[in-house]
């Protein structure tokens, strides 16, 4: 047993339970990122969450996202690096760049 | 992602089939490829399937450049093979499963390959040779002989050096180490291939206990996955 099918697995349970689940895919990644191209986290409507699209630092951002794409169906492509600085975005303190994509578990 | 997407790819993990979940990133309409079937609400044209397939040829999950679709490849898991059912084992196993390996344990002396001792563990009580001609190393296979035990240890890494094994490693001292690629040479096997036997087993990192043990062989195991260059 791998995380990574643990997550997909917990993702499945989730949304078998009922609840409202979103997928987040590392898609991208320049420089030092912490967690490579192809890495996931599983959110529930609660903002539980299992897996890491980074070593922490942006994950409490994609969850908040994440719960936006569970509430409108619409898939997002994310960005965060060092030289994010408004309110909502958060950076890496590793100096990276990864971009995210989000979707909702149908 | 659709549900019977994932009930798909699910599926196909379990049943350790390799597969690739193809992203359209503006969109977000995806296709499963599933051998030769495609699932889901994203077509592909023949051109990318091609080159999709070599994704998962290669291992490497990302953007196919030139296009919106990002590649996540789901290969079923790293296998380790482990001959010798014996106190390092113990500490091995649960660090390797823990890396992502699915372990198989063998080891004919049956007083050893205990469920007790291996718990939910894949465990074999045929002759190591046996065993591993039966599984079949391939390049996403590590082999690791714990043994000390010429009639156990060796059979099993002859095997493994007809295979593309990424990684191949025999516990011993530099002694043990050298009489072993001795009897090997005795047996005909050319130098070219010994020299894939990473022995003394293990990163040098002074490891001592059964456990630091198993942390160095775990992170040789993993360099020689990511061909960084061996120490």
């Amino acid at each position: 047993m791998t995380a990574a099918s643990n997550v997909l697995e917990q993702a499945a349970r989730w949304r078998d339970e009922g609840r409202g689940v979103a997928l987040a895919t590392v898609v991208a990644t320049w420089g030092s990122s912490p967690r490579p191209t192809g890495s996931q986290l599983a959110v529930d409507e609660k903002g539980n969450m299992l897996g890491s699209v980074s070593g922490g630092c942006i994950e409490g951002a994609v969850v908040h996202e994440a719960r936006e794409v569970m509430d409108t169906g619409e898939p997002k492509l994310l960005e965060y690096g060092v030289t994010d600085e408004t309110a909502w975005e958060v950076g890496l303190a590793c100096g990276g760049t990864v971009r995210v994509f989000v979707e909702r578990l149908e | 992602m659709q549900r019977s997407v994932l009930d798909a790819l699910l599926a196909a993990r379990a049943d350790k089939r390799p597969v690739a979940l193809v992203t359209n990133l503006d969109s977000g309409r995806q296709a499963l490829l599933d051998g030769d079937n495609v699932i889901g609400d994203l077509t592909l044209g023949s051109v990318v399937l091609d080159r999709v397939r070599q994704a998962v040829a290669d291992d490497r999950s990302g953007a196919l450049p030139d296009t919106s679709l990002f590649v996540q490849v789901n290969n079923p898991p790293l296998r380790m093979v482990v001959v010798g059912a014996v106190h390092i084992a113990q500490s091995l196993v649960p660090m390797a499963m823990l890396a992502g390996y699915d372990v198989t344990v063998v080891d004919p002396r049956q007083a050893w390959a205990t469920d007790a001792r291996f718990p939910d563990v894949t465990l074999s009580t045929a002759w190591p040779d046996e065993a591993l001609a039966a599984l079949r190393p391939d390049r996403r296979t590590a082999v690791v002989t714990l043994t000390h035990d010429p009639k156990l240890d060796d059979p099993a890494l002859r095997v493994a050096l007809e295979s593309e094994a990424f990684y191949i490693t025999a516990l011993g001292s530099k002694r043990t180490h050298a009489k072993r690629l001795d009897r090997l040479r005795g047996e005909g096997v050319d130098e070219a291939q010994l020299a894939r036997i990473r022995g003394p087993a293990g990163l040098a990192i002074g490891a001592k206990s059964p456990a630091e043990i198993a942390i160095s062989i775990v992170a040789q195991a993993t360099q020689a996955l990511h061909g960084a260059a061996t120490t």
